[in-house]
């Protein structure tokens, strides 16, 4: 094997694979320029912001370290964002997993209705609905106490459906006789449940939990209408305050975003593949 | 805990059967009530996050609320006809319709070839495919903004890559930028609404395209098809389910879409380049009621434009066979 696939590496590609694959990495490269330019600007020194060039002269890579000051309060929201995201991900978590089990496992009376519920809310988005959101925290109160709580719960509810169809169809995937193997061997049924299924369906609750969680971190509408003082501010909406400055302070705006960026990047090229099936499995049902 | 479960289901019991006879009464109603302990956690957040608000949009739509946000009583329609009387309504409504239907069109069209491009096998695949998902995993806010940074009129680089290639003749900051002038923005936020919605596009139809036998393919080569050919009577109708799922879920998106407009105009000046969506959010600042009002509106729409492109596209299918 070793042979062929050396023998393999030694053949050049054809002229057709030559030009595919030319036209791929230039296409790679357009989606690519913008946020190579987010970090360009990012280590630009002021001096240099509004310069002309494609590459400022010298880097201020100080930039990175500086931005992380009080006065930008982009280190509070990072740790705002963190909460929204984890604590989201987390509740989708506690709460997709048994109606996925159960409804990729059991017949019942009401399992439709109960899915197509779940398809609803997918076919949502909190921008529709997003007045009705400021009304009904407002009306509980929870703006006043912390605005963390009411985001958690509006950005698991809109995750939920990717959640419960991703891990239904892995669930389902599953033979039933695995778990009644792991029943007669002595396990109950939440026994089975944790030793055999979890493991088993365990790159669909990755991919679940990665997907909520990049969502609740990117989230922009209901962050910028549920918050409303500057500490609570998470990540996206600091940038958006950033606009409103008379100067713009562009350099340490796309700072925070490239630092936003990457880990989200890397997270979604760990799930990339298994994403569309969750965002296009009910409609397809 | 899962001792109870084990005497409750014999283990060698398949899961999906109905309940074993001998029970009593209670445990009956108990094992009525199973669903809800497994499903209720699931429908109790989509009460609070989704029927919850559906209900209060509805409810403020018929209040007279100040711009203070007190309550001063009962509105009748007069939200509602407030909206339509809006001088700006039709301006806005002629956008959304342009701004959903170029951004889809032009995405849905672009999305068929980049699919096509990354179907082929080539060195360096998966590393170039990573790369276009960069728009789709980046927060839509932050990619709206390095556009509108790239697009600033004395130092963006558009401007100046434009200008070497001798298309802007000079950088001028006392002229009103692309940004500035309402037909040139929406041009400019569409094609970033096109590059954000590509990467999803692209893998839907991607995902189709790989479900497609390739034995259909070596028939058509033994039957002497064109590639042409075999795109047109296999590929294209074989796709057309990943392509209509992709459409909708566009369509929906692209009608919701904020953070866009928001970064990169703020849909002005006035109303200018406000889609239905951010003239909606804008309302909400001042008169909550008519927000309210719009969104159901909006909501309509949405649902009328879903029903519209899914009949469509039935008709469509009946028409190729």
């Amino acid at each position: 094997m070793a042979v062929r696939a050396a023998a393999a590496r030694r053949r050049l590609p054809s002229l057709k694979t030559s030009v595919i694959a030319a036209a791929a990495y230039v296409v790679a490269v357009i989606f690519l320029l913008p946020y190579l330019e987010m970090l360009i600007t990012s280590v630009r020194p002021s001096s240099e912001l509004y310069g002309r060039d494609y590459l400022p002269h010298h880097f201020a890579w100080s930039n990175l370290t500086n931005m992380w000051g009080s006065a930008f309060g982009i280190l509070s929201s990072v740790r705002v964002s963190l909460e929204i995201a984890g604590g989201a991900t987390l509740l989708v978590l506690l709460v997709a997993l048994p109606a996925a089990y159960y409804t990729s496992r059991r017949r019942f009376r009401g399992r439709a209705a109960f899915l197509l519920l779940v398809l609803a809310t997918q076919m949502l988005q909190p921008t529709a609905l997003i007045v009705g959101i400021y009304k009904e925290f407002l009306s509980f109160g929870l703006l006043n106490i912390n605005p963390v709580w009411s985001l958690i719960l509006v950005n698991a509810g809109f995750n939920l459906a990717f959640a419960i169809w991703i891990l239904n169809a892995y669930v389902g995937s599953i033979p039933v006789e695995l778990e009644e193997a792991a029943m007669v061997d002595g396990n109950g049924r939440l026994g089975a449940l944790f030793r055999v299924t979890l493991p088993l369906a365990m790159p669909g609750l990755v991919t679940a939990l990665i997907f909520t969680f990049i969502s609740a971190w990117n989230e922009f509408i209901s962050a910028l209408t549920l918050t409303t003082s500057s500490s609570d501010y998470p990540l996206t909406v600091r940038l958006d305050s950033f606009i409103g400055q008379y100067t713009v302070d562009w350099q340490h705006l796309f700072g925070a975003s490239v630092v936003a960026t990457i880990p989200v990047f890397i997270l979604f090229a760990l799930i990339e593949g298994r994403v569309v099936g969750g965002l296009t499995a009910g409609s397809v049902k | 805990m899962s001792d109870v479960a084990m005497t409750e289901v014999p283990p060698v019991e398949p899961a999906a059967t109905a309940p074993p006879p001998r029970r009593t009464a209670g445990r009956r109603r108990l094992a009525r009530l199973e669903p809800l302990i497994w499903l209720g956690p699931a429908i109790a957040l989509i009460a609070v996050v989704v029927i919850w608000p559906i209900v209060a949009m509805v409810q403020t739509s018929f209040r007279n609320i100040t711009p203070l946000g007190i309550d001063v009583g009962s509105a009748g329609l007069s939200n509602f006809t407030q909206v339509f009387q809006n001088p700006n309504l039709p301006g806005i409504l002629v956008r959304t319709v342009i701004w959903v239907a170029a951004v889809v069109a032009i995405t849905m069209v672009l999305s068929l070839g980049l699919a096509q491009l990354f179907n082929q096998r080539f060195p360096g695949r998966r590393y170039a495919r990573w790369a276009i998902i960069a728009p789709w995993a980046a927060s839509v806010m932050m990619t709206a903004l390095i556009f509108r940074w790239m697009l600033q009129p004395d130092n963006g680089v558009v401007y100046v890559f434009l200008h070497q290639l001798g298309i802007v003749p000079t950088f001028n900051v006392s002229q009103p930028d692309w940004l500035g002038e309402p037909d040139a923005a929406l041009a400019c936020m569409i094609a970033v609404a096109v590059f954000v919605s590509l990467p999803f596009t692209t893998y839907v139809l991607l995902a189709g395209l790989q479900s497609i036998p390739g034995e259909l393919y070596e028939a058509g080569r033994v039957d002497g098809a064109s590639r042409w050919y075999a795109y047109r009577r296999i590929t294209l109708p074989l796709l057309r389910p990943a392509f209509a799922v992709a459409a909708v879920i566009n369509l929906m998106n692209v009608f919701n879409s904020f953070p866009i407009i928001w970064e990169m105009t703020r849909g002005g000046p006035g109303y200018e380049t406000s889609t239905s969506t951010v003239f909606m959010y804008d309302l909400k600042g001042t008169f909550v009621g008519q927000a309210a009002a719009m969104s159901i509106v909006n909501f309509t729409l949405v649902v009328v434009i879903v029903l519209v492109f899914l009949r469509l596209n039935r008709w469509n299918r009946q028409e190729a066979y």
